[in-house]
């Protein structure tokens, strides 16, 4: 009885260390693998940006500065960087316009409602490189069936994918179709929140539908469409596959982001050291809008 | 009153008009893309188009397979996804247990290290992870394309998710178990693991996806053919001069879309869910 008090502490103090070791263990190799595909990487990349690099010889070279220099004096790399934000300034908001929409629409319970939510939220499935095939067919000059049926009604449309300004608006568009049906998921599972008597209320007070959507729905909905656009902007940011598919950056450049660009100067021209420079730049693009994003969010947390 | 039903019915006439309307661009690709892969090359782009072949060309499929090796591309994905699930359940699960369950100094600042991941695009690590892996002779091997997603942003994004379910699992259970004599590995197993197995579900289906749709990692990784993955695959159907050789590209399209949709009919709700947890994980 008495000797009960006096060895417990030992034992769980022993336990403790027991316990600390397992944890250990237990993150062990996801920790091992951050530093070396993740942290690791990040430091290179950095030291890589002050360096020219030979990938035929391995010849190594300090240079400084001298990679930033030429991305800055580069007029083509404003053209990337102002590519890549109107990319995802366009990308966000129509994805949001179209996401709430579409959740709008299906909040409710009606005949087909299910088939519907099925039908928008399919391409999200779909691998972005089959959908960007897909839509390059549809878009193809006179011969894609975008223009046929357009020739149809009389109308002859432009060449989607080979004119600076179309080939932006149809990249967008493409990628808005493949995953708004997530941000509509999302926005529906918001709606769902918001308590039907707020809507009823206001109509016996006479509130047209439109006045409910604009005082009511949208200002409970603020939050998530904050959450909703902080997760796409991130996503427009790192836009490639639909880049590289439908226009290759073309046409003179009219599509080429910041991605692709790094992708073409480290694997296709092997300007390790310039992309590397360019890479550090994008971390800091990223690193930018989540840090103006949390601002964001802890602001309107507060109101 | 008959008025008021009219307008009701109206009302419900012009809602299924816009959602049909709207769901065209959602559905057409698919139309059009399947209905493409059974076309001969001279009808695909015939003038009216004809959404329905007037000869259905189902020699396309066979063809597919001799133009590349495509059923071993096919075979590629399949055994790359399933590694790359299996290998971020072994790592994630633990490590979610572990940051959410047991106590060891370090514990939240690694946690915040880890997290530190998710804030940066992967593609700016892409270089150096393709300098390291040259120097291993990994190039043209499939061991990054399997490494990378279990230890990189979907490996972290796992263990986010599962360790918020581990959050939420009663002490009780866990200290109940421990008097029975189990250890903390028959605890994690026998106890933890079966209590979060939606949890890992839905991390199995998000990253099996992530694996099968994965670009731009084959692409800098792998150069030879037989390697290939079905995203490199199915673009290139393409002749001497990098015109896609449409008929072939479209049913070798079809053929790696149509099982992913045959699973999310069949699964649809689970599939979803999966989705929108991680799309919450901000």
């Amino acid at each position: 009885m008495s000797t009960g008090p006096l060895i417990l502490p030992r034992r769980a103090r022993g336990r403790a260390f027991f316990d600390a070791l397992h944890g250990y263990v237990f993150i062990g190799p996801q920790l091992l693998g951050f530093f070396a595909f993740v942290l690791g990487p990040l430091v290179a990349v950095f030291v890589f940006s002050f360096q020219d690099r030979d990938l035929l010889t391995g010849a190594v070279a300090f240079v400084g500065l001298k990679n930033y220099r030429e991305i800055f004096a580069d007029p083509l790399f404003y053209k990337v960087l102002s590519n890549s934000l109107v990319f995802t300034a366009g990308l966000v908001l129509l994805n949001i316009t179209l996401a709430l929409t579409l959740a709008l629409l299906l909040s409710g319970s009606f005949r087909g409602v299910t088939t519907f939510r099925t039908v928008f939220f399919a391409s999200v499935v779909t691998s972005a490189v089959a959908w960007a095939i897909v839509w390059r067919f549809i878009l193809q000059g006179q011969q894609g069936v975008l223009n046929q049926f357009l020739e149809i009604v009389g109308i002859h449309g432009p060449n989607w994918l080979r004119e600076p300004r179309w080939a932006m608006v149809s990249v967008i568009v493409a990628r808005v179709l493949k995953n708004v049906g997530l941000n509509m998921t999302i926005y529906l599972a918001a709606l769902k929140s918001i308590p039907r008597e707020y809507g009823e209320a206001a109509g016996v007070d006479g509130a047209s539908g439109w006045q409910v959507l604009r005082s009511i729905t949208l200002p409970l909905l603020a939050s998530t469409t904050l959450f909703v656009a902080i997760i796409t902007v991130n996503g427009a940011l790192q836009v490639f596959d639909h880049i590289l598919l439908m226009t290759a950056g073309g046409p003179e450049n009219a599509t080429n982001v910041l991605v692709y660009y790094i992708y073409r100067q480290a694997f296709q021209f092997f300007q390790i050291g310039y992309a590397s420079a360019l890479a550090v730049l994008l971390f800091f693009v990223a690193l930018g809008l989540t840090m103006g994003q949390w601002l964001l969010r802890g602001r309107s947390a507060e109101a | 009153m008959r008025r008021d039903r009219e307008t009701a019915w109206l009302r419900r006439g012009a809602w299924y008009v816009a959602l049909i309307i709207l769901s065209l661009p959602f559905v057409f690709p698919f139309l059009w893309m399947a209905s493409g892969s059974l076309k001969t090359p001279a009808e695909i782009f015939a003038f009216p188009p004809t959404l329905i072949p007037d000869r259905w060309n189902w020699q396309n499929f066979i063809e597919i397979f001799r133009y590349q090796p495509f059923a071993r591309q096919y075979a590629n994905s399949l055994y790359i996804a399933a590694l790359v699930t299996l290998g971020t359940l072994c790592v994630s699960a633990p490590a979610g247990y572990a940051f959410a369950r047991i106590r060891f100094r370090g514990n939240t600042v690694l946690f915040l290290l880890l997290l530190t991941t998710l804030m940066m695009p992967a593609e700016v690590t892409i270089i150096p992870n393709f300098l390291f892996m040259k120097l291993l002779g990994l190039i043209n091997t499939h061991v990054p394309l399997i490494l990378l997603p279990i230890l990189g942003a979907n490996g972290v994004v796992s263990t986010f998710l599962i360790r918020q379910f581990f959050l939420s699992f009663p002490q009780e259970l866990e200290d109940a178990a421990m008097i029975d004599g189990l250890g903390r590995f028959g605890v994690f197993w026998h106890v933890a693991v079966p209590l979060v197995k939606p949890a890992l579900g839905a991390v199995s289906i998000l990253t099996f996806l992530y694996s099968w749709n994965l670009f731009l990692e084959p692409l800098v990784f792998i150069n030879d053919l037989r390697l290939f993955t079905l995203p490199l695959a199915i673009n290139n159907f393409a002749d001497a001069y990098g015109v896609p050789v449409w008929h072939l590209q479209l049913a070798a399209t079809t053929l790696s879309v149509l099982p992913v949709l045959a699973v999310y009919v069949l699964a649809q709700r689970r599939i979803v869910d999966s989705f929108v947890l991680s799309g919450m994980k901000g």
